[in-house]
């Protein structure tokens, strides 16, 4: 009801945007334009530097070999052929990878548990909110490097710390396996990133109308069927979202392997190969080529966001 | 006193039924299973979220051997106050916090004038072409700003036909924050929903487009810039990678950078008491704005 009034109302702000259009004088005409053009002048020039150039560039720069010095020619899919044949770059997709699945798991399942839980909580509810979001305030290289002494594999690390404090056999996080680092490393992003989750989350929970989880209890329907049959469709929306927006972020990772393990145990992940060609092996082709591949994965992602959001929509 | 109970009372009645209702929690079996499920969770969040910041900041006040000891002491037996000022001079802090500042504050006021400016124009000036670079810009939301990196930093390094270098100065924070999509898209739709009646009453009032934009729509746009401008400067003190390829000087870098390029070599009691000292701005500045960084989390995300 409330989208025909405001579909009627735009349509009647058209109509009257164009009967006054044909009574304003050329001159005013191109001065609104003009004055329109000044007003986004600023952000374009920053777009087109920062954005929209980088953006071509990145694309030239894949089929070129070019460095640091300048010496550049083209090569065609030479860079994609090299960086196929580089063992580096398939462990990179690994840990990425590794790294996104866990991070789906507990990143993505523990926000929207702890939100359910603070959600019943009848007390102390900023207390819940501040707590959690503190970490997020943290700077991030900070919070890693705190996180780095806290996995220190000689006693002198906390968690090793509790674990002897327990009587536990102590652990060497960091330097165990592949899969236990990455796992290290997830733990502190889900910490360092839940905040907001939590947040989002309960701001959605809040607008989950009371009645229908009265309905479902008058029907039998016990807590976890109504959080299957009522919560989560009635959050599915920003569920959704969230679970982009995580996948996207996660693909990304850079910070937690640069800082935590400095790539050790095969945590090299793609953003960070990509720095590694560009930087340490002065290759800006085959980073860049990497680059575009990255950004081929994520558009992949991404549309099936959108595949799945209109499915959604549908249903 | 009374005023705190009133708003408690008002609390109360605005919670509204959530997954229990409030009948089955005032049984005296739900009352049990609500309150122990209470203060589990006040203990675990504690020593989830507290404990971590409370280690880093007595971890800072020990000394060396301390520090090393095992098993640890919960609380500092010779707590060294030198150890944070000996930290605040060797890593030198306040340059990197004053450097951190001047990006954060140059950047929210770059992206506060050319964001508006461009969202004012896509929003009610409307001119030919306007969607079109609208969509040019919301389409960058597609790509990551990682993948683009290496290219933006050649162009920073390199601007096209002028040749400036901008690395190591606040130039290169402060205009590539400006193409900040998300914010224009906000700013977009909050201008959109400001009647186009009122402009039209300031333009036969004489006002210009510059007049109307300051006396009309900001002041009815407060909450969406105050969203725009905390995520503004949280962006420029949380963004590592772009501040570590583009501030190489010493003396140009961010907090962020500086810790990791001074990781090494320091003692380790030195080290966790500068990152304390590093976190305590980004946390007071929280506990000062958490009500609109809260309610402008979820009004960006949930909106946007």
């Amino acid at each position: 009801m409330a989208t025909i009034n405001v579909t009627r109302a735009r349509a009647r702000e058209v109509k009257a945007a164009a009967r006054t259009r044909q009574r304003v004088p050329l001159g005013r005409r191109v001065r609104r334009h003009a004055t329109g053009y000044l007003f986004m002048a600023g952000a374009v020039l920053c777009f087109a530097v920062f954005s929209w150039y980088p953006m071509i560039r990145e694309v030239i720069m894949s089929f070129q070999y070019t460095n640091f010095a300048g010496n550049t020619k083209w090569v065609g899919l030479e860079n994609y052929r090299h960086i196929f044949a580089d063992p580096g770059f398939w462990a990179a997709w690994r840990t990425t990878g590794l790294f996104t699945l866990f991070a789906l798991i507990f990143g993505y399942a523990v926000p929207f548990i702890t939100a359910l839980v603070l959600n019943e909580m009848r007390n102390a509810r900023s207390y819940f909110r501040l707590l959690v979001y503190l970490p997020v305030m943290m700077p991030t290289v900070a919070a890693a490097f705190l996180w780095r002494w806290f996995y220190r594999a000689d006693n002198t690390g906390l968690f090793n710390q509790i674990l002897n404090f327990l009587h536990l056999p102590t652990v060497q996080w960091l330097q165990t396996s592949h899969i236990v680092s990455t796992l290290c490393l997830v733990l502190f992003s889900t910490w360092i990133n839940m905040g907001s989750g939590v947040l989002i989350y309960l701001a959605a929970l809040q607008s989950v109308p009371g009645e229908l989880y009265e309905a479902a209890e008058l029907d039998g329907a016990g807590a976890l069927k109504r959080i299957w049959h009522v919560t989560i469709p009635q959050t599915k929306l920003i569920l959704s979202l969230m679970l982009m927006l995580q996948i996207v972020g996660t693909v990304q990772l850079f910070l937690e392997p640069f800082v935590i393990t400095g790539g050790s145990e095969n945590t090299t992940s793609v953003v960070y190969l990509i720095y590694q060609y560009a930087f340490n092996f002065n290759n800006y082709g085959d980073a860049s080529a990497l680059g575009i591949m990255l950004l081929l994965v994520l558009m992949v992602f991404g549309g099936m966001y959108l595949w799945l959001a209109r499915r959604v929509e549908q249903d | 006193m009374a005023r705190m109970k009133i708003r408690k009372k008002a609390e109360q009645r605005s919670v509204s039924r959530t997954l229990f209702s409030q009948a089955q929690l005032n049984r005296p079996l739900g009352r049990v299973a609500y309150w122990s499920s209470f203060w589990v969770m006040i203990v675990l969040f504690a020593l989830v979220f507290l404990f971590p910041l409370y280690w880093m900041a007595t971890g800072g006040l020990k000394s060396a051997q301390e520090f090393i000891q095992v098993p640890p002491t919960l609380v500092p037996t010779h707590p060294q106050l030198s150890n944070y000022s000996t930290a605040w001079t060797d890593v030198d802090l306040g340059r990197l916090l004053f450097n951190t500042t001047l990006y954060a504050g140059g950047a929210l006021l770059f992206q506060l004038v050319f964001d508006i400016g461009a969202a004012y124009a896509f929003s009610k000036l409307r001119p030919a072409l306007g969607n079109v670079i609208l969509f040019m810009m919301l389409a960058t939301l597609m790509i990551p700003a990682t993948v683009l990196v290496l290219p933006e930093y050649l162009t920073a390094n390199n601007i096209p036909f002028l040749h400036w270098s901008l690395l190591n100065s606040p130039w290169v924070i402060w205009l590539p924050s400006v193409t900040n999509a998300f914010n224009i898209f906000l700013l977009k739709r909050f201008f959109d929903s400001i009647p186009e009646e009122l402009l039209a009453a300031a333009a036969i009032d004489g006002a210009g487009p510059l007049r109307a934009l300051w006396s009309v729509i900001l002041p009815m746009s407060r909450p969406i810039l105050g969203v725009v401008s905390i995520f503004a400067v949280v962006n420029v003190w949380k963004d590592f990678l772009w501040p570590l390829l583009v501030l190489t000087n010493t003396s140009a870098q961010t907090v962020n950078v500086g810790l990791n390029q001074l990781s090494v070599g320091l003692p380790e009691n030195i080290f966790i008491a500068a990152l304390a000292i590093a976190s305590v701005p980004t946390i007071v500045f929280f506990l000062i704005f958490q009500r609109n960084i809260m309610s402008g989390l979820t009004a960006g995300s949930l909106k946007g």
